[in-house]
């Protein structure tokens, strides 16, 4: 035979398992990564620029005397540091985020696409109205979008987050009582509520007057009520509430406080559950801000950008905050100032610079035009019916403190974990060594070491099943005794459990140089 | 001859003459976790029965201590501003707020005693 | 549809599970009157990708972009070149699609980034620690106020007349709920007297430097006066790339920084998403709004990263906390430290000269067209002209010549007659020399 010397083996000869630690420290595709300023040095660079000269004479004296103190590095070592960063995040793109109240659907591509025209991410803010029609154009069709959506005539486009929507609408509702003359100081809050909402009617100048909810989960509607008074400015409910309940009394609610002469905000956290079914504009509420990187889809980004525009009844849309945005035969106009207001229009002032989150509009308007009506209301069937699923299949093995259905977002309590020595804590970092990002913990308040898991619309059937069956197995392991597993959890991860303490006890905020040898001299 | 009392917003109380020493109970300091920070009250300021006092964190709350007697603050104690963990580790000795001088002794006698709050804390 | 994975046979087959007999019976705890039939809602149905893109391209195309053609249009938001690797990492799916850093076990990747960046602003202001971002400049200006409100536990705040109108008016909504918002007038191409206007109850004194007329501001004495009557001084910034250049505000006196950071890593984006960049001194960390990630260890002993100091936040104080903010500006945030790496010292200084080389070249160039004059003595990449005639006009007649030529001051000052003839212009590395001979003699053209 024809002899060739390149034969070398194909299948591995054995399974056995050589368990040491590493030399590097590394674990095959797993890298570990230091800071970027104990990487750079000095003379590096990512980008290529002149050196120009350039002289004082022109910078009133306030020449930097000491540069900044950034480390320097080249291109292909800032790729591979953030690289490596990003490869310890676990995403929506990797597996099911069940993060109950942040709905983390599937982050469409074609929205990033459309983002990036040059016509809108290379679009300047205070460019002349006449060269932005086609922005203005587009802020107007989102506006419709969502004022048909919610039923309700008005919306406001410029708070950059769910939480600047709740100050928006509270300081609406401020002026609103304001132009009656009348004084009222208290804002009622469910116990249940998400914490941005007592902090926004705090910042907004009201005080709080939380209202009990039951224990079948709803807001104690007598209570809240009873509460109502001249003195009342607004009452701020979720709906769905944070237990994953749609308030069955939220009309009545919603009658009672009006006729009490205040406003009924409500915190959209939730509208996936029912965007495409029902309206809130129907329900009687007078405002409500819709989490775009919730409801529709924009990118959760590692904690943001977000946005959070808020629709307004017609007893709230004279004081939308600057600047409006008007449509005549002359085309679409921002109204920036005071002076050129159209009549009846209050504005209580101005949220922010420019005009909001047009990066997050385009975005959301793309998944709008993707889903369609029929889409939008298909993806709030399906992410309850996926909810209400893991309900039904999880409930025999963990504790659901209220009865089902649910809406788009599933709660169990720690009961079933009782006098197993495993806490929701450790239940959730067992979850992250067996590929899980764990659902919501310790929120709502209202119920014991709660779970609360939100699927979206996003998941396969097949998904479903192996989420339903790994907790189930996790439940089982937990009565069984096997304290281990979770306690120690997570083990796989890139980090271990972290101190958590001594983060709070000795803040480290800040990489610092250290300080040089001779400096003391 | 000092006595320790009790509130059932779970302060002690131990008083030496007229002067009142002030903490966070055992119970207590069990339930918030790990202490990562104090905020204590300046000298001289007066506190009424039952107003807010200090402030003790954990890594995921936030709680109010609150003043379980009248009287104006004279002392805090900075040991455990400047290490929190003390409170964990002697809540009702060395882990001790404030002091403060009794505006009303009356006030001292109405509150739990020892075996009171015991039975109180039993029943939680 | 292409995002939905369910068919019918996996709903029947969960319905069944949960033993409804339909959909509907799941929105059972819903008003009857409530539930709204589709043909309710006057909108189009699903669409493929192809028609989506359509649309949004006969959108776009209705707009002038700056690349367009000679761009010089600043006053709070500026065009620099962006890296091609900064817009690729960011889209990578452990960035764009992760959430907020809650198990930090699997987030180290944006933990990590959030304490470099943490470091960046801080050096870059020459302040002693910062957050992890607000929503943009003028919202961190705005809790810039409210934090030195409740620092001095005083109700007055003096605002500068060179801070962006924009600003100003965002600082007024909130601050002027517990307390006096005074604003100073604007005197464009001057440093105004602002020392009177503090008194002992005035919380702070709100600086912006370079101003919205791209003057460059002495902060020492304004610091000096603010500090001698028991007030803090706050500093703000809109053109990150300044911090190139010139002195930070850490060591003018500055107790809190307030700035947008849109110019590093992030696009014009008709105004959002930005990146606000709030920085302050280590005595007032436990006053500071925002997310903080902190350096700390994990059971193994590996060093790792937390979000900490969450007690002064929303989801724990409730209505005592510090704000109610809840999101940062995460991707915007990721994009300025990405960007800010490759240019390290070296690059970043070098950015910073060439932008003020081609303003100054510019400003010029300009001031040489007849009837025109520089109202700036002093800028770093943004001035102020005032014109024979008024500017919103002649920056129409630009526009329509394709010529981009700046921000009418007008346009933030309306009704102020003072303003009228007033063009606020910027020029960044992203300009050329073409650029400025087509803008000078467009001008000279529509003012002869």
């Amino acid at each position: 035979m024809t002899m060739n010397q390149t034969g070398r083996p194909t299948a591995p000869a054995s399974s056995a398992l050589f368990d040491a630690p590493t030399i590097s420290g590394d674990r095959g595709l797993d890298h570990d990564e230091a800071l970027i300023f104990e990487l750079g040095r000095e003379g590096v660079s990512g980008v290529d620029f002149a050196d120009v000269r350039v002289s004082d004479a022109r910078l009133g004296g306030q020449r930097r005397r000491a540069p900044v103190g950034l480390p320097g590095l080249s291109e292909p070592e800032i790729v591979r540091h953030y690289v490596r960063l990003s490869r310890m995040n676990y995403a929506i793109d990797s597996g099911l985020y069940p993060l109950g109240s942040c709905t983390m659907k599937h982050n469409p591509r074609l929205n990033e696409k459309v983002a990036r025209l040059p016509g809108f991410g290379d679009l300047h803010p205070l460019a002349p109205q006449s060269a932005v029609q086609g922005a203005l154009q587009l802020i107007s069709e989102l506006s419709r979008w969502l004022t048909v959506l919610t039923g309700m005539p008005a919306v406001a486009m410029s708070p950059k987050a769910g939480a600047h929507g709740e100050l928006c609408g509270l300081l609406a509702i401020r002026a609103a009582v304001a132009a009656r003359g009348e004084k009222r100081t208290r804002v009622l809050v469910p116990s249940s509520a998400h914490g941005t909402n007592p902090a926004t009617a705090a910042l907004a100048g009201f005080t709080v007057d939380e209202v009990p909810a039951k224990s079948d989960g709803h807001v104690d509607a007598d209570a809240l009520e009873a509460k109502l008074g001249p003195d009342v400015a607004a009452i701020m409910l979720t709906n769905p509430n944070t237990c994953g309940l749609f308030e069955r009394r939220v009309k009545e609610i919603a009658d009672r406080t009006h006729a009490a002469g205040a406003f009924f905000y409500c915190d959209g956290a939730n509208f996936n559950a029912i965007a495409g079914r029902v309206r809130p504009g129907d329900l009687g509420v007078d405002a409500m801000h819709i989490n775009l990187h919730k409801t529709f889809s924009t990118p959760h980004g590692g904690g943001g950008p977000g946005a959070g525009p808020v629709t307004l009844s017609a007893a709230l849309a004279p004081y939308a905050p600057l600047p409006l945005l008007v449509h005549d035969k002359k085309g679409f106009r921002l109204i920036e100032d005071r002076d050129a207001l159209p009549a009846c229009a209050a504005p209580f002032g101005r949220l922010s610079a420019f005009h909001g989150q047009m990066g997050m509009f385009v975005r959301a308007l793309a998944y709008m035009l993707s889903h369609g009506r029929d889409g939008v209301r298909q993806a709030s069937e399906d992410a309850v019916l996926s909810a209400n699923y893991i309900l039904a299949s999880l409930k025999d093995i963990m504790s659901a403190p209220f009865e089902g259905p649910c809406m788009h977002e599933a709660l169990f309590d720690d009961s079933f974990l009782e006098g197993t020595g495993v806490t929701t804590l450790d239940f959730a970092k067992a979850m992250i060594d067996e590929g899980y990002h764990p659902m919501t913990m310790y929120f709502p308040l209202v119920v014991h070491g709660a779970m609360l898991i939100e699927p979206t619309e996003s998941e396969s059937k097949e998904n479903l099943d192996r989420f339903i069956s790994v907790l189930r197995a996790l439940a089982l392991a937990a009565r069984a005794g096997e304290r281990e597993r979770f306690l120690q959890a997570p083990r796989l991860a890139p980090r271990r459990r972290l101190d958590e303490t001594l983060a709070a006890r000795k803040p480290v905020l800040r990489w610092k140089p250290k300080p040089l040898a001779h400096a003391a001299e | 001859m000092s006595e320790v009392r009790f509130t059932d917003q779970h302060e002690w109380v131990r008083l030496d003459g007229d002067v009142a020493t002030i903490g966070i109970t055992k119970y207590a300091a069990e339930q918030l976790g790990d202490v990562v920070y104090v905020e204590l009250p300046d000298a001289g300021r007066r506190l009424s029965s039952g107003g807010e006092a200090a402030v003790v964190e954990s890594v995921k709350a936030a709680s109010e201590v609150y003043a379980p007697v009248s009287g104006e603050v004279t002392d805090a104690n900075n040991a455990i501003a400047d290490d929190p963990a003390k409170v964990n580790a002697d809540p009702e000795g060395d882990g001790w707020f404030f002091k403060l001088k009794l505006a009303d002794k009356g006030e001292f006698g109405k509150l739990m005693t020892a075996d009171a709050y015991a039975e109180f804390v039993k029943g939680l | 549809m292409r995002y939905l994975p369910l068919t019918p046979r996996d709903r029947s087959a969960m319905l069944a599970k949960i033993g409804a007999p339909d959909i509907d019976a799941l929105f059972r705890d819903v008003p009857r009157q409530a539930v709204v039939p589709l043909s309710a809602f006057a909108l189009p149905d699903t669409q493929g990708e192809l028609g989506v893109e359509r649309a949004l391209a006969k959108l776009a195309a209705r707009n002038v972009a700056a690349g367009a053609g000679p761009f010089f249009c600043g006053a709070g938001a500026y065009k620099h070149h962006v890296p091609a690797s900064v817009d690729h990492l960011i889209q990578r799916s452990e960035f764009l699609t992760s959430y907020t850093p809650y198990q930090p076990e699997i987030a180290q990747g944006t933990l990590q980034y959030l304490f470099e960046f943490q470091t960046q602003v801080a050096l870059l202001t020459g302040m002693e620690v910062a957050n992890a971002s607000l929503y943009d400049g003028s919202t961190a200006a705005s809790e810039a106020v409210l934090m030195a409100q409740r620092v001095t536990r005083r109700p007055r705040v003096v605002l500068s007349g060179g801070l962006h109108p924009h600003y100003a008016a965002t600082v007024e909504t909130l601050a002027g709920l517990g307390g006096e918002v005074v604003r100073a007038p604007a005197e464009p191409g001057k440093s105004e007297e602002l020392a009177a206007l503090i008194d002992e109850g005035t919380a702070c004194v709100v600086v912006q430097s370079p101003d919205v007329f791209g003057l460059v501001r002495d902060l020492k004495p304004i610091g000096e006066a603010a500090h001698a009557r028991g007030a803090l001084l706050i500093a703000v910034v809109t053109e990150a790339v300044s911090f190139g250049l010139l002195e930070p505000p850490g060591a003018q006196g500055a107790d809190i920084v307030a700035a947008e950071g849109q110019s590093i890593g992030n696009g014009l984006n008709f105004g959002g998403p930005y990146v606000g960049l709030f920085a302050t001194r280590e005595k007032f960390v436990r006053q500071m709004p925002g997310r903080l990630a902190g350096e700390t260890v994990d059971a193994a002993g590996k060093r790792g990263f937390v979000l900490t100091l969450s007690t002064r936040e929303q989801h724990i104080r409730r209505e005592k906390a510090t704000s109610n903010i809840c999101t940062n500006s995460g991707l915007c945030c990721l994009a300025f430290t990405i960007h800010l790496s490759l240019l390290g010292d070296e690059g970043f200084s070098r950015l910073a000269r060439i932008n003020h080389a081609n303003a100054s070249s510019l400003a010029d160039r300009l001031s040489g067209v007849p009837g025109v004059s520089l109202v700036t003595p002093a800028f770093f990449n943004e001035f102020t002209l005032k014109l024979p005639k008024p500017a919103a006009p002649v920056v129409e007649q630009l526009a329509a010549k394709g010529i981009l030529a700046g921000v009418p001051a007008s346009r933030l000052f309306p009704g102020d007659a003072r303003m009228r003839d007033l063009l606020i212009v910027a020029a960044t590395e992203t300009n050329t020399d073409e650029d400025f001979f087509a803008f000078a003699s467009a001008l000279t053209e529509v003012l002869s």
